[in-house]
């Protein structure tokens, strides 16, 4: 009831303030002088503006809006995920099954999916950590001081590259080169099931290992951003001290920057993991889809999650059939939020990266 | 000089300064050159995929038509017809998805800076904002889709991309306006409240003009980063060969959408496409990450 009495009074200046000191003199039992300018100063501290008011339940709201978002992107997948599994005729977790185009006699299991999803994603981690811990040390240690923002400009290029057209590169142009690669590794080391000869023609060049490089050139620039940005964190005081027992520039990253940003490279990892693992419509281009079950070659097909429910996207009519993708969906989701979770909570850690 | 070299041991204390071995020097070698083909290895797919796209998809983008005509009327084996339904498409859900987006991200921003301080919603902000990042693009579109069109009973709209969109942009501007907000002097705010300017004046009259620069490169980037997302297209809008203005009905097409629906067309105009949509693009996100570049340029705080 105080408040708006109270909150109009610093707003006025000079006459108009002084007027409403005497207008607001009767409320205020305790002060039997006279109205001045300064009293408005002495009940200043305690109010609210209105103002302010509003604009910090903006801010605040926009800050709650964005925790129930994800609450709600996991609350609508489960609800509308439940039916289908439901009425799902095979086992969700077990099998290897995918048959969706019968509403009523549902058959679907991500068995063949997730599998898929995690090999694709590891082929691509594999090939793009080394490589990006590379061009981290080479940005923040190794290139001439005037051209390590350009070069760093350069790696980001590749991440304001479409995915897409990643994806049709891939199809077009580094399958058909691949080939010969591929055709001579499954002649000669055949006899190692990763190698071996795999579920779709090799010749197209549609296999998780062309697929496996395309996310690795996708996620090279997200692992080098952020392990850079910790690399450039190494205190200046270890490097000084290793250069002064005389150690040689390899010997100074190994012995102060590696072990300094080891957490934050492992962190950034991580976070190129749950890229690799939600990558869509580079991996649906790349990749053939087979007639038959994943065998753990390199060469094989098949789909990932996020493939998958792109490829099918277009063709959702039947409420039942879209819940089976949408199961899908929520098993990335919840895929790609524990690897987020796992990389913040590595950085949250470690303080001395803040 | 000679017999210390040939007895060292002789020496009361080693010289103060020794060469470095030949086995370090030659571990710091490898290390050099491995660092360095590090560097070159991940330049090629740059350089590769750009070439590719220049070479394939510049000869169609040179014709006049390509800027000015849709594919309407054109049967798949036809060449000729243009991008323009497209390039509408792309800019207008990318604009939509921004004009939502902007606000609400620069208010997260603002709150986990000037309001949020140390408080259990500010890291919880925080935290999901790096989850959002880290949210696959099909996983937000196919939650605008279980929103939209199945709860609500909506049907497919270019309104539903940009929603979805809105998901992927948000935590880009958010982390973006935090940082330059982060950067603004205390000074300047303790300047304004010693002078009696509420504390939201502050923010909307000094913090964010001071920080205007950065946020506004920010945007540019999500922006050019949006336009190319795929997957939201595929879900949430059908294409149409022919302009559509209606945000809220009907198919509407987009460059990724194109690519994805003439990669259906066997034939070589369909080819031709393909590259010409890829290269427009490219172009087009060039084109924005550039304005960033002008801008941040432009509106830098002046520091003299």
């Amino acid at each position: 009831m105080n408040d708006p009495v109270v909150a109009k009074r610093p707003a006025g200046s000079g006459a108009a303030g002084a007027e409403r000191g005497v207008a607001a003199a009767p409320t205020a039992s305790e002060a039997p002088i006279p109205p001045t300018p300064e009293a408005p100063v002495t009940t200043k501290a305690p109010h609210v503006r209105p103002g302010d008011r509003i604009f910090r339940g903006l801010a605040t709201g926009s800050g709650v809006f964005i925790v129930v978002l994800i609450g709600a992107i996991g609350l609508f997948l489960i609800l509308q995920a439940i039916p289908s599994l439901g009425l799902d005729n095979v086992n969700f977790l077990t099998s290897r099954e995918w048959n969706t185009t019968d509403p009523t006699n549902l058959r679907f299991g991500i068995l063949d999916l997730t599998l898929v999803t995690v090999v694709v994603a590891l082929v691509a981690l594999l090939i793009a950590m080394p490589i990006a811990l590379g061009i981290a040390l080479f940005l923040t240690q190794y290139a001439p001081r005037n051209l390590a923002r350009p070069f760093a400009y350069v790696i980001d290029l590749l991440a304001a590259v479409p995915s897409i057209v990643f994806g049709l590169w891939g199809l077009f142009v580094l399958g058909p080169v691949l080939f010969p690669f591929s055709e001579w590794v499954i002649e000669n080391l055949g006899w190692i099931p990763i190698f071996a000869k795999g579920n779709v023609n090799v010749q197209l060049g549609g296999t998780i290992f062309t697929a496996g490089i395309v996310v690795a050139v996708m996620i090279l620039p997200i692992i080098t951003a952020v392990s850079r940005e910790v690399f450039e964190r190494t205190p200046t005081m270890h490097v000084e001290g290793a250069i002064a027992l005389g150690a040689t520039k390899w010997e100074v990253v190994r012995t102060t920057v590696l072990p300094f940003g080891k957490a934050g490279y492992v962190s950034a990892s991580m976070l190129g993991l749950g890229r690799a693992l939600g990558e869509t419509i580079a991996v649906a281009i790349i990749l053939s889809t087979a007639t038959s079950s994943f065998g753990w070659s390199l060469f094989d097909g098949g789909s990932t999650f996020a493939s998958k429910i792109a490829l099918a996207a277009p063709e959702f009519n039947d409420a039942r059939s879209a819940g089976a993708y949408i199961a899908a969906g929520l098993v990335l989701f919840v895929l790609t939020f524990v690897v987020n979770a796992i990389a913040r909570s590595i950085v949250a850690g470690h303080k001395e990266y803040e | 000089m000679s017999t210390n070299l040939a007895d060292p041991q002789r020496l009361a204390t080693p010289p103060t300064f020794q060469a470095v071995s030949l086995s370090r020097r030659i571990k710091n070698g490898i290390a050099t050159g491995l660092v360095w083909g590090a560097f070159l290895i991940a330049i090629i797919p740059l350089v590769w995929v750009l070439y590719t796209v220049i070479q394939r998809g510049f000869p169609v983008i040179l014709d006049g038509d390509w800027w000015q005509k849709s594919m309407s009327g054109l049967l798949a084996r036809q060449q000729g017809g243009g991008a323009y339904h497209a390039i509408y498409g792309t800019l207008v859900q990318g604009l939509v998805c921004a004009v939502i987006s902007v606000p609400i991200g620069i208010m997260i921003a603002i709150y986990l800076v000037e309001y949020g301080g140390r408080s259990k919603l500010s890291k919880a902000t925080t935290f999901m904002v790096d989850i959002l990042t880290g949210v696959p693009s099909i996983v937000a579109a196919l939650f605008v889709y279980t929103v939209w069109i199945t709860t609500f009973g909506l049907g497919r709209s270019a309104f539903a991309v940009s929603l979805a969109l809105v998901l992927l942009m948000v935590p880009v501007i958010v982390r973006t306006t935090e940082e330059m907000l982060k950067i603004v002097p205390d000074e300047l705010r303790e300047a304004s409240y010693a002078l009696g300017i509420p504390k939201w004046k502050t923010i909307v009259k000094i913090v964010i003009p001071t920080a205007l620069s950065g946020i506004l490169t920010g945007i540019m980037l999500a922006l050019a980063r949006v336009m190319g997302e795929t997957a939201p297209v595929l879900v949430l809008a059908a294409y149409a060969p022919f302009i559509n203005y209606n945000l809220f009905d009907g198919p509407m097409a987009s460059l990724p959408l194109m690519m994805v629906n003439e990669r259906n067309n066997p034939t070589a105009a369909g080819f031709d496409r393909i590259w010409g949509a890829a290269i427009t693009l490219v172009v087009l996100i060039t084109l924005f990450n550039l304005l960033a570049t002008v801008i941040s340029r432009a509106l830098a705080p002046k520091t003299k």
